[in-house]
């Protein structure tokens, strides 16, 4: 048992491919240079007429030519294939093919499949799948209901898609826990190729709720922003006093996780190594968090126990800052936990120009904080312009900012009370 | 070709995603034109959305190529 965790230990993971499908654009490079500038995604929704509700805005994924970083179905699934997916599938397979052919891992033997796993999770699924295949019912057609009803629903339909498209035999798996699936799929899936369990996972979160039942339910909860509909692109203001609610967003972000001595081998290029992985539960509430964050801090700091690292080896934090009343929980936490450290740390949130993607929202900034590693660039916390309380961090308002980036920590929390931290660095 | 079977083939053209040329009367779903048992389910379902007719399951599952289907709904509406 012990020879087993210390070969463990040995086993480092790395990201060697990375996929986005986002509001901001398709591809991961336009994505994030669109971020960088300060540009915003968050439009009046267009999909479905939004005027009987309280919230208008959200963050959809642009339609265009995958060209110019537009969103073009067929150029990702064919056309007999797209109605048997609900549009979670569609944009997380858009993301993962992005970051299998990045990474560019083709698994020749058998072996190799069987050692190349999936884990995609979604915070709901099928939403307005659901919705439209209920409403069939409800007509008393329920003899009517496509046989792909189930299979286009189904959360775990992203990863059986990716092993079915590129013959992956691995593990295959799905996280699910809300708006924390991200972190915690590449989290787990770190941790299963740590293990032994796969040399290669393909991992992260794909979400498709900009539908009347997503915006209504979330409504409901009194979780979204209702006083922008006139001025959508100010609507996503983490930590602003004038915030008041988070803005739905839709898209992808998948990884290739790859056991670093495979990688190196291959001569693959490493974008960085997961090096830690916190999680906790807040046993308090269903949607809000407790008093201080308390989950939050512990989250971080059993990442920071897992990396071996302190507060002051972390350069950069990408916070899950929603821009709801919790922003400012989760600023509590993170300055009790880092103390003096806080000085010298930026920490923005990239919601404020994507919106909130719920399960996907983990993997999308996980690849947001690598890239603020690759590039030594920060990436800024729009409409930041009048913060409800002063703090010592930095939270590189409105604009992007040059810094030494080495090592940078993600939060995501979800309803339901759970937290993760993923701590990265460059390799 | 009568009206049916010109329906049909267009139907399975739709589904399937498959050329035209290959929706011939002996062609099987399964085995020429690539579907899979839940393709021919959404298939039988369509053929009874557009020809308004009952397909019972034991029919459905004699149905395996575009004559099955033609000559099934033929007798159906002729009856």
């Amino acid at each position: 048992m012990m020879a087993n965790i210390s070969a463990m230990k040995e086993r480092r993971v790395v990201v060697t491919g990375m996929g986005l499908v986002t509001p901001l654009g398709v591809g991961v490079d336009v994505t994030w240079q669109r971020l960088v500038e300060g540009r915003s995604g968050i439009r009046r929704i267009s999909c479905f007429d939004p005027s009987d509700l309280p919230a208008q805005v959200a963050g959809e994924v642009p339609e265009g030519p995958t060209a110019e970083g537009g969103f073009t179905l067929s150029d990702w699934v064919p056309p007999k294939e797209q109605k048997k997916m609900d549009r979670f599938i569609h944009l997380g397979l858009a993301a993962a093919i992005q970051a299998v052919e990045d990474s560019g891992w083709t698994p020749e033997t058998e072996e190799d499949r069987c050692a190349t796993g999936v884990m995609i999770g979604s915070g709901i699924g099928g939403l307005q799948t659901i919705y439209d295949a209920s409403l069939t019912v409800a007509e008393g057609r329920a003899r009517r209901l496509s046989p792909f009803f189930i299979p286009s629903a189904l959360i775990n339909l992203v990863s059986g898609h990716v092993s079915i498209r590129y013959g992956f035999k691995g593990p295959n798996h799905s996280a699910v826990t809300a708006c924390a699936t991200g972190v915690h799929a590449i989290g787990d899936a770190t941790r299963l190729i740590m293990l032994g369990d796969a040399d290669v996972m393909v991992a992260g979160g794909a979400e498709a709720a900009v539908c009347p039942l997503g915006i209504a339910g979330f409504a409901a909860a009194r979780a979204l922003s209702t006083g922008f509909n006139e001025t959508p692109e100010r609507a996503s203001r983490p930590w602003d006093r004038e915030r008041d609610g988070f803005v739905m967003g839709e898209g992808s972000g998948i990884v290739v996780l790859e056991e670093y001595e495979h990688a190196k081998k291959r001569g693959a290029k490493i974008y960085g190594e997961i090096i830690g992985y916190g999680l906790s539960g807040d046993a308090h509430h269903i949607t809000a968090p407790a008093e201080g964050h308390d989950g939050a801090f512990r989250a971080m700091k059993a990442a920071l126990k897992s990396a071996g690292l302190t507060p002051d080896d972390i350069d950069y934090v990408n916070a899950h800052g929603t821009s709801t009343m919790a922003d400012d929980l989760e600023l509590d936490a993170v300055e009790r936990l880092f103390g003096d450290a806080g000085r010298k740390l930026a920490m923005s949130s990239t919601k404020s120009a994507i919106g909130h993607l719920l399960g996907a929202a983990g993997s999308v900034e996980a690849m947001f904080s690598l890239l603020a590693i690759r590039d030594n660039v920060a990436p800024p916390t729009l409409n930041l312009d009048n913060p409800a309380r002063e703090s010592v961090i930095d939270r590189v308002a409105l604009e992007a900012q040059r810094r030494d980036i080495k090592v940078a920590l993600s939060n995501s929390f979800g309803f339901g009370g759970t937290n993760a931290s993923l701590i990265v660095r460059g390799v | 070709m009568s009206e049916i079977a010109d329906k049909v083939k267009k139907i399975v053209v739709e589904h399937l995603g498959v050329d035209e040329s290959k929706v011939t009367p002996d062609a099987s779903f399964i085995d020429d034109l690539g579907a899979d048992s839940l393709d021919t389910v959404e298939l039988v379902m369509a053929f009874e959305e557009a020809f308004s007719v009952e397909i019972p399951e034991d029919a459905a599952e004699k149905i395996t190529t575009v004559k099955d289907a033609i000559d099934y709904i033929e007798k159906q509406k002729a009856a």
